[in-house]
């Protein structure tokens, strides 16, 4: 299976360890990533105002992109593939976005929507198959207690994204089950990390990170698990002292326990 | 209600698309909102604000830079209101106007480290400024 392939630009600088073993691990499992030519940042928030049209766009050339090839468009950053999902589904239901999108773009045939927009657990999941990837394991992670999170971006809004049941959700425990680890339920897996607002305000970042990093450790987790580099970044920054569980990128994890890190 | 804030709230209504009449008023939005300590008016009440027409006192508010963008009250709506979505709209009402950007370039390298990632940077200049 070849996918067309979105990384964007943190993974690019600083989450090159994201994107490395998402590579080095799809092709010990068969799957070829083909990097889109040309792609640019996707902006890293969808726009959600209906008149927003210029701050959309490099996400639909993204997607005209994999369309030519006639290949699906795989993501791996949470904001890239909320963005791109998003922007791809206003293309698919919104006349008024597509008409002025296209106008602006001036493509060589109208964009619609037509290309599938697929994360990278999503191809674990329904391409390859969490057994197949349990088949595929030389080094399982026995006795790592692994807690996923979720964070906002992957999950909701669910009728959009249509990843997993956006308040219970089960990929990555399926994931981490698969690699040979324990999975740690925590209550604030699909709570927000803070997000952008590390900007504005540290202490903001500092609470809600802390949160999540709390109730890992208290529930026994060694190590937490995401998708995201500024869930990566602020969780991190807020792991600190005795019991503090470390931050991983998920596919750090996958290439480890695949042989190929 | 002034003609000017008519003119806004018609304006948060056009480019939000949130019908606020269909809110009634349960409260889920702010109750489930993770940044509820830090906002001075909460969800709902920007529904009702709108409503009402007070965009003014919303634009003048540091709600609108504490809302996460995380989508758990778009989510978690029962009538599909969307508050998220309003304050969104009033936060581009303020940054759409010269000279108005709520953060400058100026200022981020004071606000980064070494770790920070390119996406946190990207994501706060497109919700703070135009």
């Amino acid at each position: 299976m070849t996918y067309s392939y979105y990384p964007g630009c943190t993974l690019k600088t600083k989450a090159k360890d994201l994107d490395r073993y998402a590579r080095l691990s799809a092709e010990a499992l068969g799957v070829t990533l083909e990097e889109i030519e040309d792609w640019q940042c996707c902006g890293a928030v969808y726009p959600m105002a209906l008149d927003e049209i210029a701050t959309k766009l490099s996400a639909v050339r993204a997607l005209d992109s994999a369309k030519r090839s006639g290949r699906d468009l795989l993501t791996l950053c949470s904001a890239c593939h909320h963005v791109i999902k998003r922007v791809n589904n206003d293309m698919l239901t919104n006349d008024d976005i597509r008409l002025k999108a296209n106008n602006y773009l001036k493509l060589d045939s109208v964009y619609a929507g037509e290309t599938k927009v697929v994360h990278y657990l999503e191809m674990l999941r329904d391409t390859v198959g969490f057994d197949k990837i349990r088949a595929a394991v030389k080094n399982p992670l026995k006795g790592r207690r692994i807690a996923a999170y979720y964070g906002c971006l992957l999950l909701r809004p669910a009728g959009v994204m249509q990843f997993d049941n956006p308040e219970n959700p089960t990929i990555l425990e399926d994931f981490i089950k698969a690699i040979g680890a324990e999975p740690v339920i925590t209550p604030y897996r699909n709570e927000c990390c803070g997000g952008y607002t590390v900007l504005e305000d540290k202490k903001i970042a500092e609470r809600r990170s802390g949160m999540v990093i709390g109730s890992a450790a208290a529930k026994g987790a060694d190590t937490v698990i995401t998708a995201c580099p500024l869930c990566l970044y602020n969780l991190e920054a807020n792991a600190h002292g005795e019991g503090a569980p470390v931050v991983k990128y998920f596919t750090e994890l996958l290439a480890e326990a695949l042989g190929v890190k | 209600m002034t003609v000017n804030e008519k003119e806004l709230a018609e304006r948060v209504i056009e480019i939000s698309g949130v019908n606020t009449r269909k809110c009634m008023k349960c409260g889920k939005c702010s109750g489930t909102c993770p940044s509820y300590d830090e906002m001075e008016y909460h969800p709902h009440q920007f529904v009702s604000m709108v409503e009402k027409g007070q965009i003014k006192k919303l634009m003048e508010s540091k709600s609108l830079w504490t809302c996460l963008s995380c989508f758990a009250c778009i989510e978690r709506c029962p009538r599909s209101v969307e508050p998220a979505k309003l304050i969104e709209a009033v936060r581009l009402c303020v940054i759409r106007q010269q000279g108005a950007n709520h953060m400058k370039a100026c200022s981020v390298p004071d606000s980064i480290d070494e770790n920070m990632p390119q996406q946190a940077i990207v994501s706060a200049f497109r919700k703070y400024s135009k």
